[in-house]
């Protein structure tokens, strides 16, 4: 007899869970679709959202510049020269400061994090003529050749550089090129390529389902031949 | 239904289908020729008049790009452009600009400087007419450890950080190969993607069954399948845009990257050659001796993802340190 009722108690027991088990699973459609991790990671950004980043037309002023020049020179952006001190010789005129190595009362924005303990200011910037850049064979060039001056000891990039490996350039891949100096992607005090604010991560699969709205929204838009969103109706070709 | 006359063909006037014609003798065909002419224009006369217009039923039976004909091509365009200038309200141009004489691209990628910062994958959304929501991207961006080198099947896409490069990671980006021996185009059952003459594999769209055999096929997950309709806001669309190309998807077809298919076959180069911040990305003609991807072949130790794969990738990567 005890046997008999705990079977049928054990049965009813079973029938319970199984039917709370349906009930769940019918109205789990209804349950509005929730992301399994963060809402940060299905957000879908878009290029729209970083105009400073992708509204820059490349090839701006490259044909003009490059109109009538003979293949092989191609220009480049000038290099980055503060205007709070340029031209240096508004300061330094020959003989004002003393070249000897010390702690600069001026300049004190420019913190040298490139090779500082065997470098100074007099090394790569000239004596005499502070507008201009200073060789280590004695030569003095300009702001604008500065590569030469870099190219002194980092000699494998700068033939890695006029071969095209090294930088970017933008253009033509057959033609006019833009190239960018040395010093318009390494500050040439710390020269190293600084850190990035990285765009946002793709959108993983399990979120690419849009949302209802969005996706009839979508397929309206996307009527090819339908009348264009918000143009009155008109069928021309019936 | 079709819009005829209940029995009758539309050329002839003699009775069709059931009763009055012998069984076909075997090896014959089950349907006849007349049969099957007027089968399909009673198609197309049903089509007109269950309201599609010229145009739907023009790209119904539009046939594979390969196939058609120089004033089928320009008729095709003009079809394509004006349905996207309505859609869009921009003027488009759809390019069928041939590949040029004598050049076989390459691309060129210096790992030892991408520190993926993952401008390339958005510009290359924005010039491609990408999908913004659903998002597709083609460029997949991979972070993986400095250590373990190039290790493919520990990288994420899925990084996020405040700043790249992150210490101890290096950073690969990933799209399509453009081999010189596709396995995507060799499993295409209806020959929607092939091989053009400079070497780019395309697709096209309007004759893609999207069954994604191609993107089972392709060992580097190159290929995107358009699973819900494709949508790119009116102000952020590129309207240069190229027949195999970057001209807008329809749902359910396979997309890829095609090297800008629009703007190299113009001299320029590709989208993510000009924004990538720290200039890792060269490109070039693989038949010039001169060009940055030769000079970069010579002179540094390129190696392509997955070799043993035996799919012979234009997409070479690289180390300068």
């Amino acid at each position: 007899m005890n046997g008999k009722y705990s079977l049928i108690g054990l049965l009813a027991l079973f029938g319970l869970l199984m039917l709370a088990g349906l009930i769940r699973i019918m109205t789990a459609e209804q349950r509005p679709y929730a992301p399994r991790t963060s809402a940060v990671a299905a957000v879908p950004h878009k290029p729209a959202e970083y105009p400073e980043i992708f509204d820059v037309d490349p090839l701006e002023g490259l044909d003009s510049a490059t109109a009538g020049v003979a293949e092989g020179l191609y220009p480049h952006p000038p290099p980055p020269l503060s205007p709070d001190t340029w031209p240096c010789s508004s300061c330094h005129q020959a003989g004002t400061f003393s070249r000897d190595r010390r702690d600069l009362s001026m300049h004190s924005e420019i913190v040298l994090k490139h090779g500082p303990k065997e470098r100074w200011c007099l090394d790569c910037h000239d004596f005499q003529d502070r507008d201009s850049l200073r060789l280590a064979s004695g030569a003095t060039i300009s702001f604008d050749a500065s590569y030469q001056l870099c190219g002194q000891c980092h000699g494998t990039t700068l033939r890695d550089w006029r071969a095209g490996i090294h930088g970017k350039r933008t253009g033509y891949w057959n033609g006019a090129k833009r190239y960018m100096l040395c010093v318009s992607c390494h500050y040439p005090h710390e020269p190293h390529f600084k850190a990035l604010k990285p765009l946002p991560p793709p959108v993983r699969p399990e979120f690419y389902r849009p949302e209802p709205a969005k996706r009839a929204a979508a397929l309206k838009a996307a009527k090819f031949y339908g009348p264009a969103p918000g143009a009155t109706a008109s069928k021309e070709h019936h | 239904m079709l819009g005829l006359p209940e029995g009758t063909c539309p050329s002839g006037g003699a009775p069709c289908g059931t009763g009055g014609e012998p069984p076909p003798a075997p090896g014959e065909s089950l349907t006849t020729r007349r049969e099957f002419l007027a089968i399909s224009a009673g198609f197309v006369v049903g089509l007109a008049t269950a309201g599609c217009t010229k145009e739907e039923v023009e790209a119904f039976f539009q046939r594979n790009f390969r196939e058609l004909s120089p004033e089928e091509v320009k008729k095709t365009v003009a079809r394509l452009e004006a349905g996207y200038e309505k859609r869009f309200s921009r003027k488009t141009t759809v390019s069928i600009e041939p590949a040029q004489e004598g050049v076989v691209f390459g691309y060129g990628l210096d790992l030892s400087r991408c520190i993926g910062c993952r401008r390339c994958a958005y510009a290359c959304q924005k010039e491609n007419n990408q999908s913004r929501d659903p998002q597709i991207q083609w460029i997949r961006v991979l972070q993986q450890e400095r250590s373990k080198g190039v290790d493919l099947e520990g990288a994420t896409p899925y990084y996020d950080a405040e700043t790249v490069p992150q210490e101890g990671m290096t950073y690969i980006p990933v799209a399509c190969q453009q081999c010189a021996h596709p396995q995507c185009t060799k499993v295409c059952p209806v020959g929607a993607t092939w091989q053009e003459p400079d070497g780019i594999v395309v697709i096209d769209y309007d004759w893609c069954i999207g069954c994604r055999c191609c993107m089972a096929a392709c060992p580097y997950d190159a290929r995107r399948f358009n699973f819900g309709e494709p949508n790119i806001p009116p102000a952020e669309y590129n309207p240069d845009t190229h027949y195999l190309g970057n001209r807008p998807r329809p749902q359910g077809v396979v997309e890829k990257c095609t090297w800008c298919i629009q703007r190299v076959r113009k001299g320029r180069y590709p989208a993510c050659v000009e924004i990538c911040p720290v200039g890792a990305r060269k490109f070039g003609n693989l038949l010039d001796p001169e060009s940055e991807i030769r000079k970069i072949m010579d002179q540094k130790r390129v190696f392509v993802l997955k070799s043993e794969m035996g799919t012979d990738p234009k997409f070479y990567y690289f180390y300068t340190m």
